[in-house]
């Protein structure tokens, strides 16, 4: 998986994280990394528990159509992961697989948040019973 | 709504230098209570968290519950490591069991707030006949078992005198259990699972495993990844029987576009299973059969000379509709053999001594968090977090999110000045539970403490080509950590 801030060598891009549970932030990242470790670099609370591996859904973001339309396709274990995340809507992604270009300056993305169905654990998909 | 923005957060910061600083106690080194304390000390400046867990180490369930083949999902340690590394003001005192070696009424009266993360300590019953048998054993001992719990290290299944492993619920713990016994064994010794385990389950006769449910297959309960890795097991075959199919492909049809989890969990279902055959090759390297049952639920439990021999199920039907269905038994019922069985229909929490527990639901009765005091002023400024204040259900994700709820309720208290207590605010409260502990004799096991033991767990395992080699007996835990 990414752990990309080796490559990360492409020219400065801002991105936008906004949610019900943060206060709008703008950020500045390198092309090359991805939208998880934007976050982490800059404070913004994305939790990427599993540090970028596919085994949480921490990282999920809700990703503007437009942008969403023109990333690479997702592989099949980050739709599964995906299939766990709270407020999942059609432009849902994992923020720890969306490698960041020069195309997605301005891009703004948002963190789902209580308001978003965060804290309903109660439906048998999102919250296997043990 | 109970929800702080940033922005009183930030205020909170600014004003909170001419106020007093809250000292918060959690109960419990899981992820419920250690993703309360990131998220306090996030949005209360100042604050001290203090997460004290009844064993020598940390991190409740993502040691001894998530399984070893699923090292990324361990990660999630690295944040809490972080916590205690890099904020002076968080603490770990382990090896303090709360309700034996300290009273919750002694922690609150030496903390603003108790927060209750104890997490789910025993499991339910079916509570039918037989079910006393030997070989009848929780899918949480046998976990336990796999993954160095010290109270589950000598559980010592017998793998070896049975073909079949019967496993009674489905959910991911079902699977996770599924998975171990009939995964590769060479390729488990590489993992963090216990040397113990691993020479066990190299001379297992197992080559069978049928994961039984109630309901059908538009409800199970595994998730897609889990489902996903069985049908990729190696040397493994995965069934569902033909009716249940066509239950699974009728049910399809019924399904919203929202539905999107449920819908590509159904197809991957009647994709990747084939109808249960008469197996061709028993032999103990032929292949292993992963079955998934649907509509049976156990009556009875079958035994000889003590011994579970199978279970006799009902058949059940379903009613109501697809997300709340009801599963009631038609009438039938026939036997599915097995002499391991294993039951995991689900954690339970127990009560600590004298605090909140409510029965009925086995959880810490609360209000998003906050311990629903009424009108007992004895009950305020207690809170719970983890699956003791959800239940046992969920993932890190929805532990983590009901953490952040919980956090979010203490900061809103404190603001509201509603953390108040008497012996706040003067630095000796500090110490107090720890003099406390010292004239009780009571061990208590640091940060850096708990590091020694890691490196020992760390170096046994090079030794063994595997990341670590659990300590799994308290003892030798506390030798290691130079106590
Ligand atoms: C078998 C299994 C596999 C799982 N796999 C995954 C997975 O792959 N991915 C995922 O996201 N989630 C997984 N989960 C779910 C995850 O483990 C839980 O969501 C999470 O651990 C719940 O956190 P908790 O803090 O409430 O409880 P716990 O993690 O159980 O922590 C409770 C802590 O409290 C301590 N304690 C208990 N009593 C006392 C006392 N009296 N005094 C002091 N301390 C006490 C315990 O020692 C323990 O350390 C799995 C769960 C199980 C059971
Ligand atoms: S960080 Fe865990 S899935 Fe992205």
């Amino acid at each position: 998986f990414f752990h990309s801030h080796s490559q990360a060598l492409g020219d400065t891009i801002k991105i936008t994280f906004y949610g019900s549970d943060i206060d709008e932030e703008t950020v500045e990242c390198e092309e090359g990394t991805t939208v998880l470790e934007a976050a982490h670099d800059n404070d913004v609370e994305l939790e990427g528990a599993c540090e970028g591996t596919l085994a949480c859904s921490t990282c999920h973001v809700i990703v503007p159509k437009e942008h969403f339309d023109a990333l690479p396709d997702m592989e099949e274990e980050e739709e599964d992961m995906l299939d766990l995340a709270c407020g999942l809507e059609d432009t849902s992604r994992l923020g720890c697989q969306i490698v960041l270009n020069k195309t997605h300056d301005g891009m703004r993305l948002k963190i789902p948040g209580g308001d978003d169905a965060r804290y309903k654990i109660d439906s048998p998909v999102s919250a296997p019973a043990p | 709504r109970l929800f702080v923005t940033l922005t009183n957060v930030r205020l909170s910061k600014t004003f909170s230098t001419t106020r007093k600083v809250p000292r918060v106690c959690v109960v419990g080194s899981g992820p419920g209570g250690f993703y309360t304390a990131q998220r306090l000390t996030k949005i209360i400046e100042d604050v001290h968290v203090d997460i004290i867990d009844r064993l020598p180490v940390p991190y409740g369930l993502v040691r001894f519950g998530v399984a070893p083949d699923h090292p990324e999902v361990k990660n999630v340690i690295h944040h809490f490591d972080k916590l205690c590394t890099e904020n002076h003001r968080v603490r770990f005192l382990g090896n303090v069991d709360v309700g034996i070696d300290v009273s919750v009424e002694e922690l609150r009266a030496r903390y603003s707030a108790v927060v209750f993360a104890y997490g789910a300590d025993d499991d339910k019953h079916f509570g039918i006949k037989g079910e006393d048998a030997k070989g009848i054993l929780s899918a949480r001992s046998f976990v336990g078992w796999y993954n160095g719990s010290p109270a589950h290290r000598d559980l010592n299944p017998n793998l070896q005198g049975t073909d079949t492993v019967v496993i009674f619920g489905q959910g991911n713990v079902a699977i996770d259990c599924a998975r171990i016994l009939l995964s590769d064994v060479d390729a488990l010794s590489k993992t963090d699972v216990c040397s113990h385990a691993i020479k066990v389950l190299t001379k297992s006769k197992v080559r069978k495993v049928v994961v039984v449910g109630r309901r059908g297959p538009m409800q199970a309960a595994f998730t897609i990844k889990e489902l996903r890795e069985m049908t990729k097991l190696t040397n493994t075959t995965t069934h569902v029987s033909e009716s249940d199919i066509q239950t699974a492909k009728e049910g399809l049809e019924l399904l919203e576009k929202s539905d999107r989890p449920r819908k590509r969990i159904t197809e991957l279902m009647i994709k990747s299973s084939i109808p249960p055959r008469e197996s061709q090759d028993t032999s103990a390297d032929g292949p292993r059969e992963f079955h998934i049952v649907f509509h049976r639920s156990p009556v009875e439990f079958l035994q000889q000379d003590g011994h579970v021999t199978g279970a006799k199920v009902a058949h059940m039907k379903l009613e109501g509709d697809l997300k709340s269905a009801r599963a009631v038994p038609t009438g039938a019922s026939d036997i599915i053999k097995g002499q391991l069985i294993l039951r995991s229909i689900g954690y339970k929490s127990l009560p600590i001594a004298s605090a909140p527990f409510d029965h009925a639901q086995g959880i810490v009765p609360n209000i998003h968090g906050s311990v629903d005091s009424g009108v007992d002023p004895s009950l305020a400024r207690l809170y719970c977090s983890g699956w003791v204040k959800t239940g046992p259900v969920g993932v890190i994700l929805s532990t983590m999110n009901a953490a952040f709820e919980t956090a979010n309720v203490i900061h809103k208290d404190w603001m509201d000045g509603k953390l108040e207590t008497a012996t706040e605010s003067t630095s000796s409260s500090m110490t107090s539970l720890d003099s406390l502990l010292t004239d009780r004799k009571v061990e208590v096991i640091s940060f850096m403490d708990w590091k020694r033991i890691e490196a020992e767990e760390i170096s046994m395992g090079q030794a063994l080509g595997k990341p670590c080699e659990k300590i799994t007996d308290i003892h030798e835990m506390m030798k290691a950590a130079g106590k």
